[in-house]
């Protein structure tokens, strides 16, 4: 057998790979090697891909709970006025008229209009902000936001104190609230504060699996406690970022490093509608520019059988021209086929278009939409 | 690490099973377990000739790509049409119902280039 290729999760953030004394660890690492996880470099930190299997996990995921340590990820607490501060000219979504207890999806773009991460930013009080970016860019977006909040502004790290878990799955909320019946009240993109294990930590219903599901910040060094009460649970399974790639891909959401990357922007990524037109931010006027015509557009694409088409794969016409790339793509137990996103010409990012994949254009795909599951217990009502 | 001692192995972990003159091939228990779950298998077609150590099939998984290497030079008499819609047999029972094909070979003497069951212990424990 030929060499084992592994593609579909890059470094996450197109960072150059490091060694495995250089990588960063979660403090449940040695949790997930009693677990047997495989680990894998992801963003500069050693993570579980997968536990029991990532097809295994994806199940678990959508029709029952999982629990994914995303402690990897970065967390800022910003204190300002929302426009003194400069804050709401640094993020793309419009926060000013953000009520409290809600969270909202957006970027924060760099001078040519790319993307430095994709993030979401919770109003934790009227002038206090909780900010949750991705683990392998979290230096570099700690550095834009100290560049640009003004003297108004105080911004704090405090990726490494807090830990992170997602518990996801329709039976999510009823394993949550064992450990606090007021979680049940969250509704979609909200949040609150909760006593869990005796701590009053945050609680988001967010996720990034497309199921009713949780994120629940955790003090660093006490995490363990909630990932072992939590999996004693028979309930819970453990699941790792190779079932959590699959599970987003289904859903069409954007993975940083691949969808969205500091060359590519929101728009051309089909995210206009977490970009506030009506506010000024950073980079706008390039990106009102591209608004006038975008070259190339983010579709999804369903391959004609069970083979996957691959991330950087190229993408070509019926009639063999090189039409664009593949950013993302994998399995999807959902539809039994092969399923990607990825950048196509725009006169061909037609719904039903036909596109060959890959050297040799071997695989035959067609361009579908974006969103490929849409069976799943996400908005569940509270 | 299950192996199977009645059979013959080769560097890139496939086995064989040799019954007159025709060889089943599959991957080994090393493989699968490094693929993970296996999601497609692209197979031959029958009477297609292939050869020693020459890349002839592909099998796919969640996250990685492999290419599969003939053991012995041959013609392709039947592949494994279950796996079309059940590719996870492989990781399920590599040695049995996860089949790849069956190869009808000519010469024995190319036996001598594959490892037997204590040689493949060996090599993988050589490896890693």
């Amino acid at each position: 057998m030929g060499k084992f290729l592994p593609r579909g999760i890059t470094d996450g953030a197109g960072l150059p790979m490091l060694t495995q004394d250089q990588l960063k660890k979660t403090s449940l690492f040695e949790e997930h090697l009693k677990l047997k996880a495989k680990m894998v470099p992801f963003g500069g930190w050693e993570m579980p891909v997968q536990y029991e299997g990532i097809l295994a996990e994806y199940e678990h995921t959508r029709r029952g709970c999982a629990l994914f340590d995303t402690s990897h990820m970065g967390e800022f607490l910003i204190k300002g006025d929302v426009l003194r501060s400069g804050l709401d000219r640094i993020v793309t979504m419009p926060i000013v008229d953000m009520p409290l207890n809600v969270s909202r999806y957006g970027f924060i773009l760099n001078d040519q209009g790319g993307t430095i991460d994709d993030l979401i930013v919770f109003r934790v009080k009227e002038d206090e902000w909780f900010i949750v970016v991705n683990g392998g860019t979290t230096e570099k977006d700690a550095l834009h936001f100290k560049k640009y909040l003004t003297k108004n502004a105080s911004f704090e790290d405090i990726s490494l104190k807090t830990g992170k878990l997602d518990l996801q799955g329709p039976l999510s909320r009823d394993i949550l609230a064992q450990f606090n019946p007021e979680v049940k009240r969250l509704g979609y993109f909200t949040f609150d504060y909760f006593d869990i294990l005796g701590e009053k930590v945050l609680v988001s219903r967010t996720g990034y699996t497309g199921e009713l599901g949780y994120e629940i910040f955790f003090p660093w060094e006490k995490i363990k406690e909630l990932w072992k009460s939590l999996l004693k649970d028979g309930r819970v399974k453990p699941a790792g970022l190779g079932a959590r790639d699959v599970l987003r891909l289904e859903m069409g959401y954007s993975l940083y490093g691949h969808e969205l990357t500091d060359n590519i922007s929101p728009l051309e990524a089909g995210l206009s509608r977490f970009i506030d037109f009506n506010k000024d931010f950073r980079a706008k006027e390039i990106l009102v520019k591209q608004r006038e015509g975008l070259k190339r557009k983010l579709v999804g694409f369903t391959s004609l059988n069970r083979r996957s088409p691959r991330a950087e794969q190229k993408i070509y016409s019926a009639s063999n021209e090189e039409i664009g790339v593949v950013t993302s793509g994998s399995f999807s137990p959902a539809l039994n086929k092969g399923i990607g996103l990825g950048f196509v010409r725009k006169d061909l990012a037609v719904v039903g278009e036909k596109i060959f994949i890959g050297e040799g254009k071997s695989l035959e795909a067609v361009v579908s939409g974006r969103i490929f599951f849409k069976g799943g217990s996400l908005r569940t009502k509270n | 690490m299950e192996l199977e001692e009645e059979l013959l192995y080769t560097k890139e972990h496939e086995w064989v099973s040799i019954e007159g003159n025709v060889a089943t091939v599959g991957i080994t228990e090393y493989a699968q377990e490094a693929l993970g779950d296996i999601t497609f298998a692209q197979l031959p077609q029958i009477d297609q000739e292939v050869e020693q150590f020459e890349e002839f099939a592909t099998v796919e998984s969640v996250k990685a790509a492999s290419d599969i290497f003939a053991p012995l030079t041959g013609k392709v008499v039947e592949v494994n049409v279950a796996l079309e819609d059940n590719p996870g047999l492989i990781n399920k029972s590599c040695y049995n119902k996860g089949w790849l094909v069956k190869i009808e070979f000519s010469s024995s003497d190319e036996q001598s280039n594959l490892m037997n069951a204590e040689e493949y212990r060996s090599f993988l424990e050589s490896i890693g």
